[in-house]
């Protein structure tokens, strides 16, 4: 194969991979790597360094859209990124010393995972315990204005040491996988914390960004950002996650949501069994 | 000086991001046509994992590459600009809270700087 056909297959991929990541809401990053290892037969550490590369784009490039409608809250962001950097750092040492087979079976368990996250029931208004007064946060300034229905409502983040050790858990499966780990994130902050959904979903996304750079000079000086590979990847990604943000306005995303979920399943299960069988190793 | 509200500190990083990608993006694909040569060569044998080009590796290395505009260079210095996107994105928000006066979070977004600094010091 020339590299003009390399390319011009990854690209495509990588666009289908971040058109129906960005529909669907569960990151087109995250198929990135099981397909890039499992067809295109890619040492996994490749994928990875793609993979992280093109989590960067997407994060900064739909961040756009959500800073400005007003939902994400900096300081929120802020104050976790301490973990998940700190994370982030960590995961990406263990991913030069954790063999490829544990990679492959770990990732697969998180895909099974955002799977199954995605479905997860979600309440637009503020929950009511986000309403409850909190000594931790208020000292942390970790609260905010939802633009409600309503008008803007309070919100006050609860639980924040155990949200800011599931962010350090995120930190380090995006560290080690190459992923935004968004699924993660939003477990601590919609979960945890108690934050209003659409605030968990744009700060987390915001944050995918900040995060992944904590790991990607490690992956960079690793070698595992190979520019032949990064290249039709990332802005196959990027155009892909664009289009879809325009396109979901318009489009019933239900089936297509179902879809993608078993697909990502699936992914997930031939991951663990590459791993365990040693296929990828 | 009067100080920034949250919204124009959302609005100040909403614009900075989408620089950054764009830049990016616009650097990579300029590197992509540089290839332009290579296109028809072999694909490398990508299987097997192996470090390649310390040339590709190390900041300094890549930005000379980029100034001789040695095709892979370009890219890679295209990913680099993006990486250091979201960082240029939390000295902004540092920015922001300094003319807030907000000091705590001064302290945090310092912290948040000099982790990502460390990592890629220490990495290089």
């Amino acid at each position: 194969m020339s590299v003009l056909e390399f390319s011009a297959l990854l690209f495509g991929t990588s666009l289908l991979a971040g058109f129906l990541g960005s529909l669907t809401g569960l990151g087109g990053g995250v198929v990135i790597v099981p397909v890039l290892a499992l067809f295109f037969k890619m040492d996994i550490r490749y994928a990875i360094g793609a993979s992280l590369v093109s989590v960067i784009a997407t994060s900064s490039g739909a961040a756009v859209a959500y800073v400005r409608e007003g939902f994400s809250n900096i300081r929120i962001g802020m104050f976790l990124e301490v973990a998940t950097t700190v994370g982030a750092c960590f995961g990406a040492y263990l991913a030069t010393r954790v063999s490829n087979r544990w990679i492959a079976i770990v990732f697969g368990l998180v895909l099974l995972y955002s799977a199954i996250a995605s479905f997860r029931q979600r309440d637009e208004a503020v929950p009511g315990a986000a309403k409850l007064p909190n000594p931790l946060a208020t000292k942390l300034q970790l609260n905010g204005e939802y633009p409600g229905p309503l008008g803007a409502e309070p919100y006050t983040a609860q639980r924040v040491p155990l949200g800011f050790g599931i962010m350090f858990g995120a930190g380090t499966l995006s560290g080690l996988l190459g992923i935004g780990s968004g699924a993660v994130k939003v477990l601590a902050m919609d979960q945890a914390m108690k934050l209003p959904f659409k605030v968990s979903t744009t700060t987390s996304n915001f944050m995918i960004g900040v995060t992944a750079a904590a790991s990607a000079g490690i992956y960079l000086s690793r070698g595992y950002i190979e520019p032949q590979i990064a290249m039709p990847v990332m802005l196959g990604v990027l155009a892909g996650a664009l289009a879809g943000t325009q396109f979901l306005v318009k489009a019933k995303v239900a089936t297509l949501k179902y879809l993608f979920a078993v697909v990502i399943v699936l992914l997930g299960c031939e991951m663990i069994w590459s791993g365990v069988t040693g296929r990828i190793g | 000086m009067n100080r920034p509200t949250d919204r124009e500190l959302d609005r100040s990083v909403a614009l900075l991001l989408r620089i950054g990608v764009t830049l990016s993006a616009a650097i990579v694909i300029l590197g992509g046509i540089l290839l332009r040569r290579g296109l028809f060569n072999a694909v490398p044998d990508y299987t097997h994992f192996h470090p390649g080009d310390p040339g590709l590796r190390s900041f300094m290395e890549i930005v000379q590459g980029a100034l001789k505009f040695d095709p892979k260079s370009v890219i890679q210095f295209g990913l680099l600009l993006l990486i250091a996107t979201p960082v240029a994105r939390v000295l902004l928000c540092l920015i922001g809270f300094a003319r807030q006066r907000n000091l705590l979070y001064l302290v945090v977004g310092t912290v948040v700087l000099l982790i990502l600094t460390l990592s890629f010091v220490r990495s290089s």
